[in-house]
């Protein structure tokens, strides 16, 4: 314990000679190197959020429906009647590029463990998956333990995994990203928070016990890969669902006898952080005795115990008179419960090792005053160039979208997901744009999804950000939601560089301008950093997770078509092809993404909107984005195993390309009933055209091209299915 | 009027279709089941017990092994002696073969990953649990496992034929019956066999999964069966 601090020590710590020295002064003192582990996590990218508070500050969190927003284990949103919703969104990356199993396991069992710990039911899970080149030699082996890792986690703890989003590119070879959501259900009145209350109540430990795993896993989530980062693995915690399942259910029962006061699961930095955390919202000191700490090996050291990232954990501060209580319900369920500590009214954490005191550290300026920077940033010297590509083969280019690892059936995943568990799912993965799970016991439902392109993003920050937003409120309006919030799970490269700080801050301006013109808040969110190897980072990606509420199940609308009926383009056309997709499939990866005009957005999103809840004439729809027209309508035929015949207007017989493959914003399609009077519904302020109607067996661009719907659908299974053989 | 009749779920650690079950059995049967912890050593009086799907004990050593030393097991073996109609779905499945209730064993998928899909299947032989399908009728259910692969040895398989007891097989919607439709690697498409008294039935696919409006509705004549036989 009595370890001298070296220079060497403080740098193992990622704790910069600054750091070291505010350290040294909040102490008045030089710490042990149990208080330094402590510091160093409570300080370190991932829990201080400290090069990007400044920013993060500035993005809308209120609304008539946010329940509560950022700074508790996840965000709260009123969806009406008794019922709110718990949600959020969190990376666990590093940690899956160096066990993917185990690093995607945990990662969705502790973004679940961040829903249930107020009180929830998780009811769905989404992830949003970025892997790196295909043919890059590791691809494979992280995209199948990622996916297997994430299945056989949700599946055992029995949460039906819905949807998400799966994307392969050569600047994610090094450096994957794994982003999990989770969604529960909470009764608004017994919502449960992590501020911890009453002098001299007990702290009570549940859960597995502690091992040396994930020592300094919140560290290495704050740093930069090199070559030798499996080294990292013991890093990397390891999951138990079977526990989960247990810790669930006995927290949810504990929950319905009023028992608890505070509680909060111990994620990341583990002990450490759930206790100053919990004890700083409530402005109260605790006492933890270590020797009663459970643990799964011996001798363990003070400094393991509090820095040890053991999953499926919690800590609660419960009431003395119901002690016996809490005990006999873990014992149900066959967990380990002990009282580890109690609060006390000196705003300090004490640590005791058989009645030693090994640590003794202020928790106020500990848990707050970490350093917040205003980083250095700077527009990288880049010139966009804008390079036409002649005329290309329409039909070819689409079966090469089809074709391609982004763009084919992502069915090898989404099969491997309990989909249908909890009865409540009514569409999930390649059905509709956004999963929609009915709100058990009513007949109102949830619509979910996540979003991020990341070609948009790295050409322009801002704009991809908005993109984002845009699109994953879209995806909500074509289900027949009103959206109400996100959460935000941003992933970048070093702060510590100019150009990286550049692209947080102009992708944080974008969430927060597409936010306040949609009215759709920020509740709940997350930052990977440091996701670099060898100084080459990856494309920024703000992934956003949106959730909307549908207040009458019988409208939630999918993918459906039926024959005869009429389909129409929501929206206005320009024909932005910079960016597309048909310029990927023709390596021009040069340009600026389409923009998005908001006030345009909210008009289409509310046409739409009024229409699927207001008539009957909406059969199914289906947003517009990467891809266009091609791959939407491709995807509502492979979908219905129907055909569609499509006129493509005057304007651009010349450039078909532009009407068929171009990107523009804020559109949508319609299948409308045959029979239905769209007249009565026009207005001059949307733009709204019949393209076509649902009719034959084939994808037809009449006068152009005609592929056979069952032809797409095998090409759409092909990828995968031969990647993976 | 018909007796109330009593129905039980037993609970395990790690069961994650018991609430889906329960919903299934009050929507249905109009009965509102007991739902039995696994460490009960007795259960006094039902009419027909379910063993629900999930992943009782965390699957550990292997799936439903562990469920079979319950105080709950026994007591459901005692019962379907006596001849209590018992069904397990999914994970209650594997713990009927491994307690010996049914014959065969669930292995691994053939494919070795788990695999969710719509599944269609066909009632192929008809008796007590299935009485309100035709014979050969292609329904629709869910399946959602990783050890779904039945394999019993060839002796045993002509048995289970000759005394009707294969209820259930993997098949196209048309009711074409070969290995495209087979979504496991179980021997011969099985997807549900009964034992040979004909009172304990196991199944992969999930038949509570199937009575909603917005998925197949194809599961509500299952548990009409099952209120019939009562």
């Amino acid at each position: 314990m009595n370890e001298k601090i070296t220079g060497k020590i403080i740098q193992d710590h990622n704790l910069t000679k600054s750091e070291y020295n505010l350290i040294k002064k909040i102490l008045g003192r030089i710490p042990n190197i149990l208080e330094l582990g402590i510091f160093s996590v409570m300080w370190s990218e991932h829990c201080s959020y400290k090069s990007t508070k400044k920013w993060l500050k500035t993005l809308p969190t209120k609304s008539k429906k946010v329940i509560c927003g950022p700074g508790e284990n996840a965000g709260i949103i009123d969806i009406g009647g008794k019922d709110a919703i718990v949600f959020k969104m969190e990376s666990h990356n590093h940690p899956s590029f160096i066990e993917p199993y185990q690093g995607a396991a945990t990662g969705v069992g502790g973004i679940m463990r961040d829903v249930f710990t107020m009180g929830a039911r998780p009811i769905a899970n989404l992830n949003s998956l970025r892997f790196g080149d295909p043919k890059n030699r590791k691809t494979k082996n992280l995209l199948r333990g990622v996916v297997k890792g994430i299945g056989d986690y949700g599946n055992c703890v029995g949460i039906p995994t819905v949807g998400g989003e799966c994307f392969f590119h050569e600047s994610y070879n090094n450096n994957i990203l794994v982003n999990a959501m989770c969604v529960g259900l909470v009764d608004k009145k017994k919502i449960f928070y992590s501020t911890a209350k009453g002098i001299g109540n007990p702290v009570i430990y549940v859960g597995s016990k502690t091992g040396r795993d994930g020592i300094h896993g919140a560290t290495m989530a704050s740093a930069e890969f090199t070559d030798d980062s499996t080294n990292n693995r013991p890093q990397v915690q390891v999951g138990d669902p079977f526990m989960e399942k247990l810790l669930l259910e006995s927290c949810l029962e504990l929950m319905s006898h009023d028992a608890i006061i505070a509680i909060q699961d111990m994620g990341a930095a583990g002990l450490t952080s759930s206790s100053f955390e919990m004890a700083s919202k409530g402005n109260c000191g605790v006492k933890l005795f270590l020797e009663k700490v459970p643990c799964r090996e011996e001798s363990m050291t003070p400094y393991e115990m509090m820095l040890s990232e053991t999953q499926e954990r919690m800590l609660l501060i419960i009431k003395p008179n119901k002690k016996k209580l809490t005990f006999k319900v873990f014992k149900k369920w066959g967990l380990d419960a002990v009282e580890i500590g109690k609060l006390t009214n000196t705003g300090t954490m004490e640590l005791y090792m058989k009645k030693k005191l090994v640590g003794s550290l202020p928790i106020k300026p500990l848990a707050e005053s970490a350093p917040e920077y205003d980083r250095p940033s700077k527009k990288k010297n880049e010139v966009t160039t804008h390079k036409k590509i002649g005329k290309k083969n329409l039909k070819r280019t689409l079966i090469k979208i089809l074709s391609s690892p982004n763009h084919s059936s992502k069915k090898w995943i989404f099969q491997q997901y309990d989909s249908s568990v909890m009865g409540d799912t009514i569409l999930s993965s390649e059905k509709s744009d956004a999963a929609v799970i009915r709100v058990h016991g009513t007949q109102k439902a949830v619509a979910i999804t996540c979003d991020c392109n990341p070609i948009y993003c790295k050409s322009n920050p801002k704009i991809g950000a908005e993109i984002a937003v845009a699109e994953s409120w879209r995806n909500l309006i074509s289900t027949g939601a009103s959206p109400i919030a996100i959460t935000d799970n941003l992933n970048f490269g070093n702060p510590e560089k100019k150009e990286i700080m550049y692209e947080i801050k102009q992708a944080i301006k974008g969430i927060k301008n597409a936010c306040e013109k949609l009215d759709y808040p920020v509740v709940s969110g997350n930052v990977s950093l440091y996701n670099e190897t060898n100084k080459i980072s990856i494309m920024p990606t703000p992934v956003i997770g949106g959730v909307g509420l549908i207040e009458k199940l019988e409208n939630a609308k999918g993918f459906k078509m039926i024959e005869n009926a009429n389909i129409f383009l929501v929206g206005k056309t320009k024909g932005h092809l910079e960016l597309s997709l048909f310029h990927q499939m023709y390596n021009v990866t040069q340009g600026n993404p389409p923009k998005v005009d908001f006030q345009k957005e909210s008009e289409n999103g509310k046409f739409v909107k009024t229409l699927i809840s207001k008539t009957k004439g909406v059969i199914g729809c289906h947003d517009l984005s990467e891809g266009g027209i091609g791959l939407c309508l491709a995807e509502l035929c492979m979908s219905n195993n129907m055909g569609v015949k499509i006129n493509i207007p005057k304007k651009f017989q010349s450039n078909p390309e532009k009407w068929i493959f171009g990107e523009d914003q804020s559109r949508y399609i319609l299948i409308i009933e045959e029979k239905f009077d769209m007249k009565k519904f026009l207005n001059k302020v949307v733009d709204i055209n019949k393209i076509g109607i649902v009719k034959g067996t084939c994808l037809e661009f009449t006068n152009y091209f005609e592929i056979p719907v069952k032809n797409l659908i095998k090409l759409s299974n092909k990828w995968f299915n031969e990647y993976l053989k | 009027m018909r007796k109330k009749k009593i129905i039980s779920i037993i609970i395990f650690p790690g069961s994650n279709c018991d609430r889906d079950l329960m919903i299934a059995v009050e929507k249905n049967l109009g009965i509102k089941p007991d739902l039995i912890w696994h460490q009960t050593r007795n259960i006094k009086k039902t009419d027909l017990i379910f063993l629900p799907g999930g992943f009782s004990y965390g699957d550990y050593l292997r799936a439903g092994i562990i469920a079979t030393k319950s105080p709950a097991i026994s007591e459901v073996i005692r019962l379907s002696k006596k001849g209590t109609p018992i069904v397990g779905i999914c994970n209650g499945f594997q713990i009927l073969t491994e307690c010996n209730l049914l014959e065969g064993a669930l292995l691994k998928n053939s494919s070795q990953l788990f695999k969710c899909e719509d599944v269609f299947l066909k009632v192929v032989s008809k008796n007590k649990f299935t009485s309100g399908y035709k014979k050969n009728e292609v329904v629709s259910y869910p399946i959602a496992h990783s050890q779904g692969n039945y394999f019993v040895d060839d002796q045993k398989l002509k048995e289970l034929e000759d005394n009707e007891q294969i209820i259930f097989k993997y098949t196209s919607k048309e009711g074409v019956i070969n290995n495209s439709f087979n979504p496991n690697g179980s021997k011969n498409n099985i997807a549900g066999i009964v034992n040979k008294k004909k009172n304990v039935l196991g199944l992969m696919p999930h038949p509570e999964r199937a009575t909603d409006n917005f998925s197949s509705k194809d599961g509500k004549i299952f548990f009409k069966s099952i209120y019939e036989m009562l």
